[in-house]
């Protein structure tokens, strides 16, 4: 039943049913109250029309309410001043400005935007280092990943149906297992008394230990380890639709297999590619357990430093006004993959 | 697929092969050394397992890990509801008003950075708080209660995606015979649509469950005294250092989970087999 038949055949009920003589003011009341109101009498209305309003309701106003009104509240906050000592430890945004000293009053709501959170965020040249450190980081980790991911993809799409879903399930497992313990199993890796550092010595490859942890180096190992099963699926589930004639077809044609593979297979898999690496790349500009357990503690990262400024000093309208910063970062990326992942969606309709 | 030459092929196993390593030798690692009779969790002494025993007797992590099975099964429970109708509405409701936004909502926590889903949804609580204080005079703590509901926020957003994608596979001819044949779209939605996608909401309760259970961003925000989950307690020892119990934890925890993969990967074998073996029949009868 589609919407505009629904809406029409409500109008008729409404008209039919609107007693005589409530015309004039009450007329558009009772339009109202028909349209939004719940129309007992009616079994097909309340099968089709209410019960798919309020359907579709749940859901909206659980999301309205815990992740859409959120937003705005950071937004409001990052415009307050701070109040150390105050719980929570902010001045109001929107006040109501009381008149005459002593009495009372309701008088006019006064709104005050502090906006130094956001010149100290331009002004104080640890943000931009922090920021240009968590893109680089994110951006190096999402090649890497795609660089192991690819290959690894791209073998499982061809390999026969039983081992396929073997390999699958193999390269899921671990996104099952606790994302904090896997990275934690690094710790014990890479240390300098470490697993990988003892056996390198045993066997005389080195003969000092290498500092491995609180590198760079680590952290990209981390990030790469945790989110290379998102960058892994897309591209499999992108590569085994592949039609396989058109290999064939490029190779009878006197490609070579790497010239095919480059004119070929590359362009069709592109949107798994986009879709892998903004899996990878978003989280990982946001990314706080990791660089925490692997990472610099020199060089820190936008989401540590949000941490620091909300819960080591305090500072909430600053902390916030470093997310919505985060989120004008991310808001390219996250529209991209959003219209992707449509696509997709659309795609599997049809 | 098999075309292409045999070199890249071969490539394409030996990056294979060297990636499954790299997933798994951590875990492996891991496993070794919860049975390692040292405090020091990488270089071998000999084997024990007195570490799972220093696990069971170690009421902090208990009482966590106690307290995050409660939370990460009611918070998936709610988002696996919450997940099913949004995913029923995008994939079945065609284009109504606010669809796009409803699209948008429901995607975004997928890849919205935790700190920031953290930060927003502890200034949503306090922002409550203050105004039932304001209101009311009530006070209140946070603590399970709002860590599930933060939970099913940012989880019920995989069980949409997991189920819309799922009934988009579907068409709906079915459901339009059950309408046709008089059915009320409650009893369509129980006797039809859901047996249909009940794997999808299943394995959609299991990634928010697991998602729930491992969360240490969104926890440590919205938290409150005395609520410390499991992946808060882990996270804060780690901090400090390896230690043999966490690992012995772990090992647990991975076998779970090895264990559950398994057994619905051949469950959902033999539910495929027997959907196969019904279609031929319906085919051939």
């Amino acid at each position: 039943m589609n919407r505009t038949e629904t809406g029409r055949h409500v109008n008729a009920i409404a008209r039919n049913a609107a007693p005589h003589g409530t015309h004039g003011r009450l007329g558009p009341l009772w339009t109202f109250f028909f349209r939004y109101g719940p129309p007992r009498w009616s079994r097909y209305v309340l099968d089709h029309w209410t019960g798919q309003r309020l359907v579709i309701a749940v859901p909206y106003l659980w999301l309205g309410i815990f992740f859409l009104i959120p937003f705005l509240i950071v937004l409001k906050i990052s415009f307050a001043e701070v109040d150390p000592g105050g719980r929570p430890p902010y001045k109001p945004v929107f006040d109501w400005l009381q008149l005459n000293e002593g009495v009372l009053k309701d008088g006019a709501l006064q709104i005050r935007l502090a906006i130094h959170s956001y010149v100290y965020l331009i002004t104080e040249p640890l943000y931009w280092s922090s920021m240009l450190f968590s893109l680089k980081v994110a951006a190096v980790s999402t090649v890497l990943a795609l660089g192991v991911g690819y290959p690894m993809a791209y073998a499982i799409a061809r390999s026969n149906p039983t081992a396929r879903n073997l390999l699958l399930m193999l390269v899921i497992l671990p996104f099952w297992t606790s994302f904090l313990l896997r990275v934690y199993a690094w710790v014990g890796l890479l240390k300098a008394d470490g697993v990988i550092n003892n056996v390198l010595l045993a066997i005389g490859v080195i003969h000092e230990p290498l500092t491995m942890m609180k590198t760079d180096f680590a952290l990209y190992i981390g990030i790469v380890y945790s989110y290379l099963p998102f960058m892994i699926l897309p591209l499999y589930s992108n590569l085994e639709k592949h039609d396989n004639t058109l290999i064939e077809a490029a190779s009878d044609l006197g490609a070579g297999p790497i010239r095919a593979f480059m004119r070929v297979t590359l362009p069709l898999s592109m949107p798994g590619i986009v879709a892998g690496s903004l899996l990878v790349f978003i989280p990982a500009v946001g990314e706080y357990v990791i660089p925490e357990l692997l990472g610099r503690s020199d060089q820190l990262m936008i989401a540590t430093q949000l941490y620091h400024e909300f819960f080591s000093d305090r500072d909430w309208p600053n902390a916030s006004a470093v997310a919505i910063a985060m989120l004008l970062l991310l808001v390219v990326p996250i529209m991209i993959f959003q219209h992707f992942q449509n696509r997709e969606l659309q795609a599997a309709r049809k | 697929m098999s075309g292409g030459g045999k070199t890249d092929g071969k490539f394409s196993k030996t990056m294979l092969a060297l990636g499954l390593v790299f997933l798994y030798l951590p875990i492996i690692t891991l496993i070794v050394f919860s049975f390692n009779d040292s405090r020091s969790v990488t270089v071998w002494a000999s084997a024990t397992t007195k570490w799972y025993g220093k696990l069971l007797e170690d009421e902090q992590i208990l009482t966590a890990a106690w307290l995050s099975v409660r939370i990460g099964a009611l918070s998936a429970t709610f988002a696996a509801m919450l997940g099913t109708l949004a995913g029923l509405v995008l994939a079945r409701f065609g284009p109504f008003r606010g669809r796009a936004l409803l699209q948008g909502l429901t995607t975004a926590p997928l890849v919205m950075p935790e700190i920031i889903t953290g930060l927003s949804m502890l200034l949503l609580f306090v922002s409550i708080e203050q105004l039932l204080h304001w209101l009311f005079g009530w006070q209140f703590d946070r603590g399970m209660l709002t860590i599930i509901i933060a939970h099913i926020t940012f989880t019920m957003a995989y069980v949409t995606v997991i189920v819309q994608s799922r009934l988009a596979g579907f068409d709906d001819s079915l459901e339009e015979a059950a309408l046709d044949l008089g059915a009320r779209p409650a009893k369509v939605f129980f006797r039809i649509t859901v047996p249909l996608i009940l794997p999808a909401i299943l394995s959609g309760w299991l990634l928010a469950f697991t998602l729930s259970w491992d969360d240490v961003v969104v926890t440590t925000f919205v938290t409150g005294p005395g609520s410390s989950t499991l992946p808060l307690v882990i996270f804060s020892r780690v901090r400090l250092g390896v230690s043999p119990v966490v690992n012995a934890l772990a090992t647990i925890m991975v076998v779970i989970v090895a264990c559950g993969v398994i057994l619905s990967a051949i469950f959902m074998r033999r539910q495929e087999q027997r959907r196969k073996r019904e279609e031929q029949m319906a085919a051939s009868g």
